[in-house]
């Protein structure tokens, strides 16, 4: 990973916390570290978070068109645009690790070095079931009728979500 | 519940676990998400309440988790929100948030599981001193028996999904709070950071604000979470830890033997300063105890245990005095507040 303030390869992972929005990761060369240790004032000007990710971290669109295209692509279930990812910096569902799964790859890639997981699973090896997708797709729908006043649709989304939950 | 935990302090704070002249805590937190959920950002406030329920309701099912005492921040007070981030059993996101969330405490401070935080759940485990393996074996312990009340959004290339890129995998942050007054003093602090070079570690202050560590506690932590196994990662931060460890005591070696008597002159005037102050800052007080901790380590101070100073860190804090003293208090009664209750408290041990 790249320095935020020159070119050098980042050596040092910062999180700071920014208040009610969360907190933004800021990745320093050994230079620069220096610099924002000691001028807090700097800090704030500290640009390129892992909010407001850069096209350079999806080596899939190196172009303006690409770039705008993959902005548009939507998560068929939590229905998150890609464009809003790159904006918040924050996934909106666990489906997203799938459907945008090209596009974060190199994001990955540069965060984490591997993109393999090699640690722990869960005990009883329950995964993620298309069942626990659906429903997450269900509740949006149901949320979409109710705001819609679309009172019948969400009746019939709600029985559906009950289904599906007694599944799960 | 609030006010009995004011008067006491949690067992990580004791300062009775390895190295604990040198390293105050470890820190371990796991971020989980249900699977059945969309993440928390991108929750209705529907979701966020079923995802409280769901978990409440889980962990009645479970010996271990029933007994957790479970509390709704959204209806804390701003003083109540900010005690509990004090006392590191929620997070500043926690605290500050908004909409339906809330904390399973263990009732003996144990570990703490946040719900609705970035990630439905977040859980941790703190421990005295350097102690990476009982901390991974508890909270290792606990992550397996919510495990099978819930199902865990998981992946099988990925790992555990997380809301936000940087903890997926394991979703495993290990974070020691270390004391590093000696190397701050003769200015070796640099070469804490440029040991994290090429290790991906990063490095925060005492509440995670990462740019001012106060009283010189820095947190170092692994950034990495994918890719490498929680041993892995552990293993990584403990070495480093380690290091600094060498390092700090040397530099108070060094200190010591010194002819320069400025360091034995900085530790006695913070001391009596603490003693007999009418009013202080909890910058200062922080800055003071810090000396007064590393004056202890170095034998300088006989009078004052080292869980005295660790509790008088946390307990100085403007909302913990407020919970003690069990009154609302503004900067300037703080101060005078604080002043007393360290005079008080460093009195009693002599």
């Amino acid at each position: 990973m790249k320095c935020q303030r020159c070119d050098k390869r980042a050596t040092f992972h910062i999180t700071e916390l920014t208040g009610a929005n969360g907190h933004k990761e800021i990745h320093l060369c050994e230079v620069c570290i220096s610099s924002y240790l000691h001028d807090p004032a700097s800090n704030k000007a500290t640009s390129g978070t892992i909010q407001n990710v850069g096209p350079q971290a999806f080596k899939m669109a190196q172009t303006a068109e690409e770039l705008a295209e993959l902005d548009q692509k939507c998560c068929p279930v939590c229905g998150m645009a890609f464009y809003e990812f790159r904006q918040a910096g924050r996934l909106g569902c666990p489906h997203d690790y799938v459907c945008f799964e090209r596009e974060l790859e190199p994001l990955l890639g540069s965060i984490h070095g591997k993109t393999r997981h090699t640690g722990k699973t869960p005990r009883l090896g329950r995964v993620t079931t298309e069942a626990q997708t659906q429903l997450i797709r269900l509740r949006r729908e149901m949320h979409e009728a109710v705001q819609c006043e679309d009172y019948e649709r969400a009746g019939r989304l709600r029985d559906q979500i009950r289904r599906l939950e007694e599944q799960c | 519940m609030l006010q009995q935990l004011a008067g006491r302090c949690g067992p990580w704070l004791v300062g009775d676990g390895p190295e604990s002249d040198i390293v105050v805590s470890t820190r371990i937190r796991l971020a989980r998400n249900l699977a059945q959920f969309p993440f928390v950002r991108r929750c209705s406030p529907q979701d966020r309440a079923a995802i409280e329920k769901t978990i409440r309701d889980r962990f009645q099912n479970v010996e271990q988790l029933r007994q957790l005492i479970y509390i709704d921040v959204d209806e804390l007070s701003d003083v109540d929100r900010q005690f509990l981030m004090e006392r590191q059993l929620i997070s500043r996101e926690l605290a500050e948030g908004t909409g339906q969330r809330g904390v399973a405490i263990d009732p003996d401070e144990r570990f703490s599981v946040m719900v609705n935080e970035e990630d439905h759940l977040r859980i941790q485990v703190m421990a005295s001193g350097l102690n990476p393996q009982v901390a991974w074996e508890q909270i290792n312990a606990i992550d397996d028996l919510i495990g099978q009340q819930v199902v865990y959004a998981f992946h099988r290339r990925l790992g555990y999904l997380t809301a936000c890129p940087t903890n997926v995998g394991t979703g495993m942050r290990v974070s020691i709070m270390i004391h590093l007054p000696a190397m701050v003093m003769t200015e070796e602090i640099q070469r804490v950071f440029r040991s994290f070079q090429k290790m991906g570690l990063a490095v925060r202050g005492l509440y995670g604000e990462g740019t001012q560590p106060r009283g010189d506690f820095y947190q170092i932590s692994n950034q990495i979470t994918l890719g490498r196994s929680e041993k892995e990662l552990i293993d990584q931060v403990v070495e480093v830890a380690r290091v600094c460890i060498q390092w700090e005591r040397r530099a108070r070696e060094a200190l010591l033997r010194s002819n320069d008597k400025s360091v034995q002159d900085a530790i006695s005037r913070a001391y009596a300063i603490l003693q007999t102050t009418h009013t202080i800052s909890s910058e200062e007080t922080m800055e003071l105890l810090s000396r007064v901790r590393m004056g202890v380590s170095l034998g300088l101070i006989e009078d004052v245990p080292i869980t005295v100073l660790n509790k008088l860190f946390i307990h100085t804090q403007p909302a913990h005095l407020q919970k003690i003293r069990g009154i609302r208090l503004d900067t300037s009664d703080r101060n005078v507040e604080r002043a007393s209750y360290l005079k008080e408290h460093l009195a009693k041990q002599r």
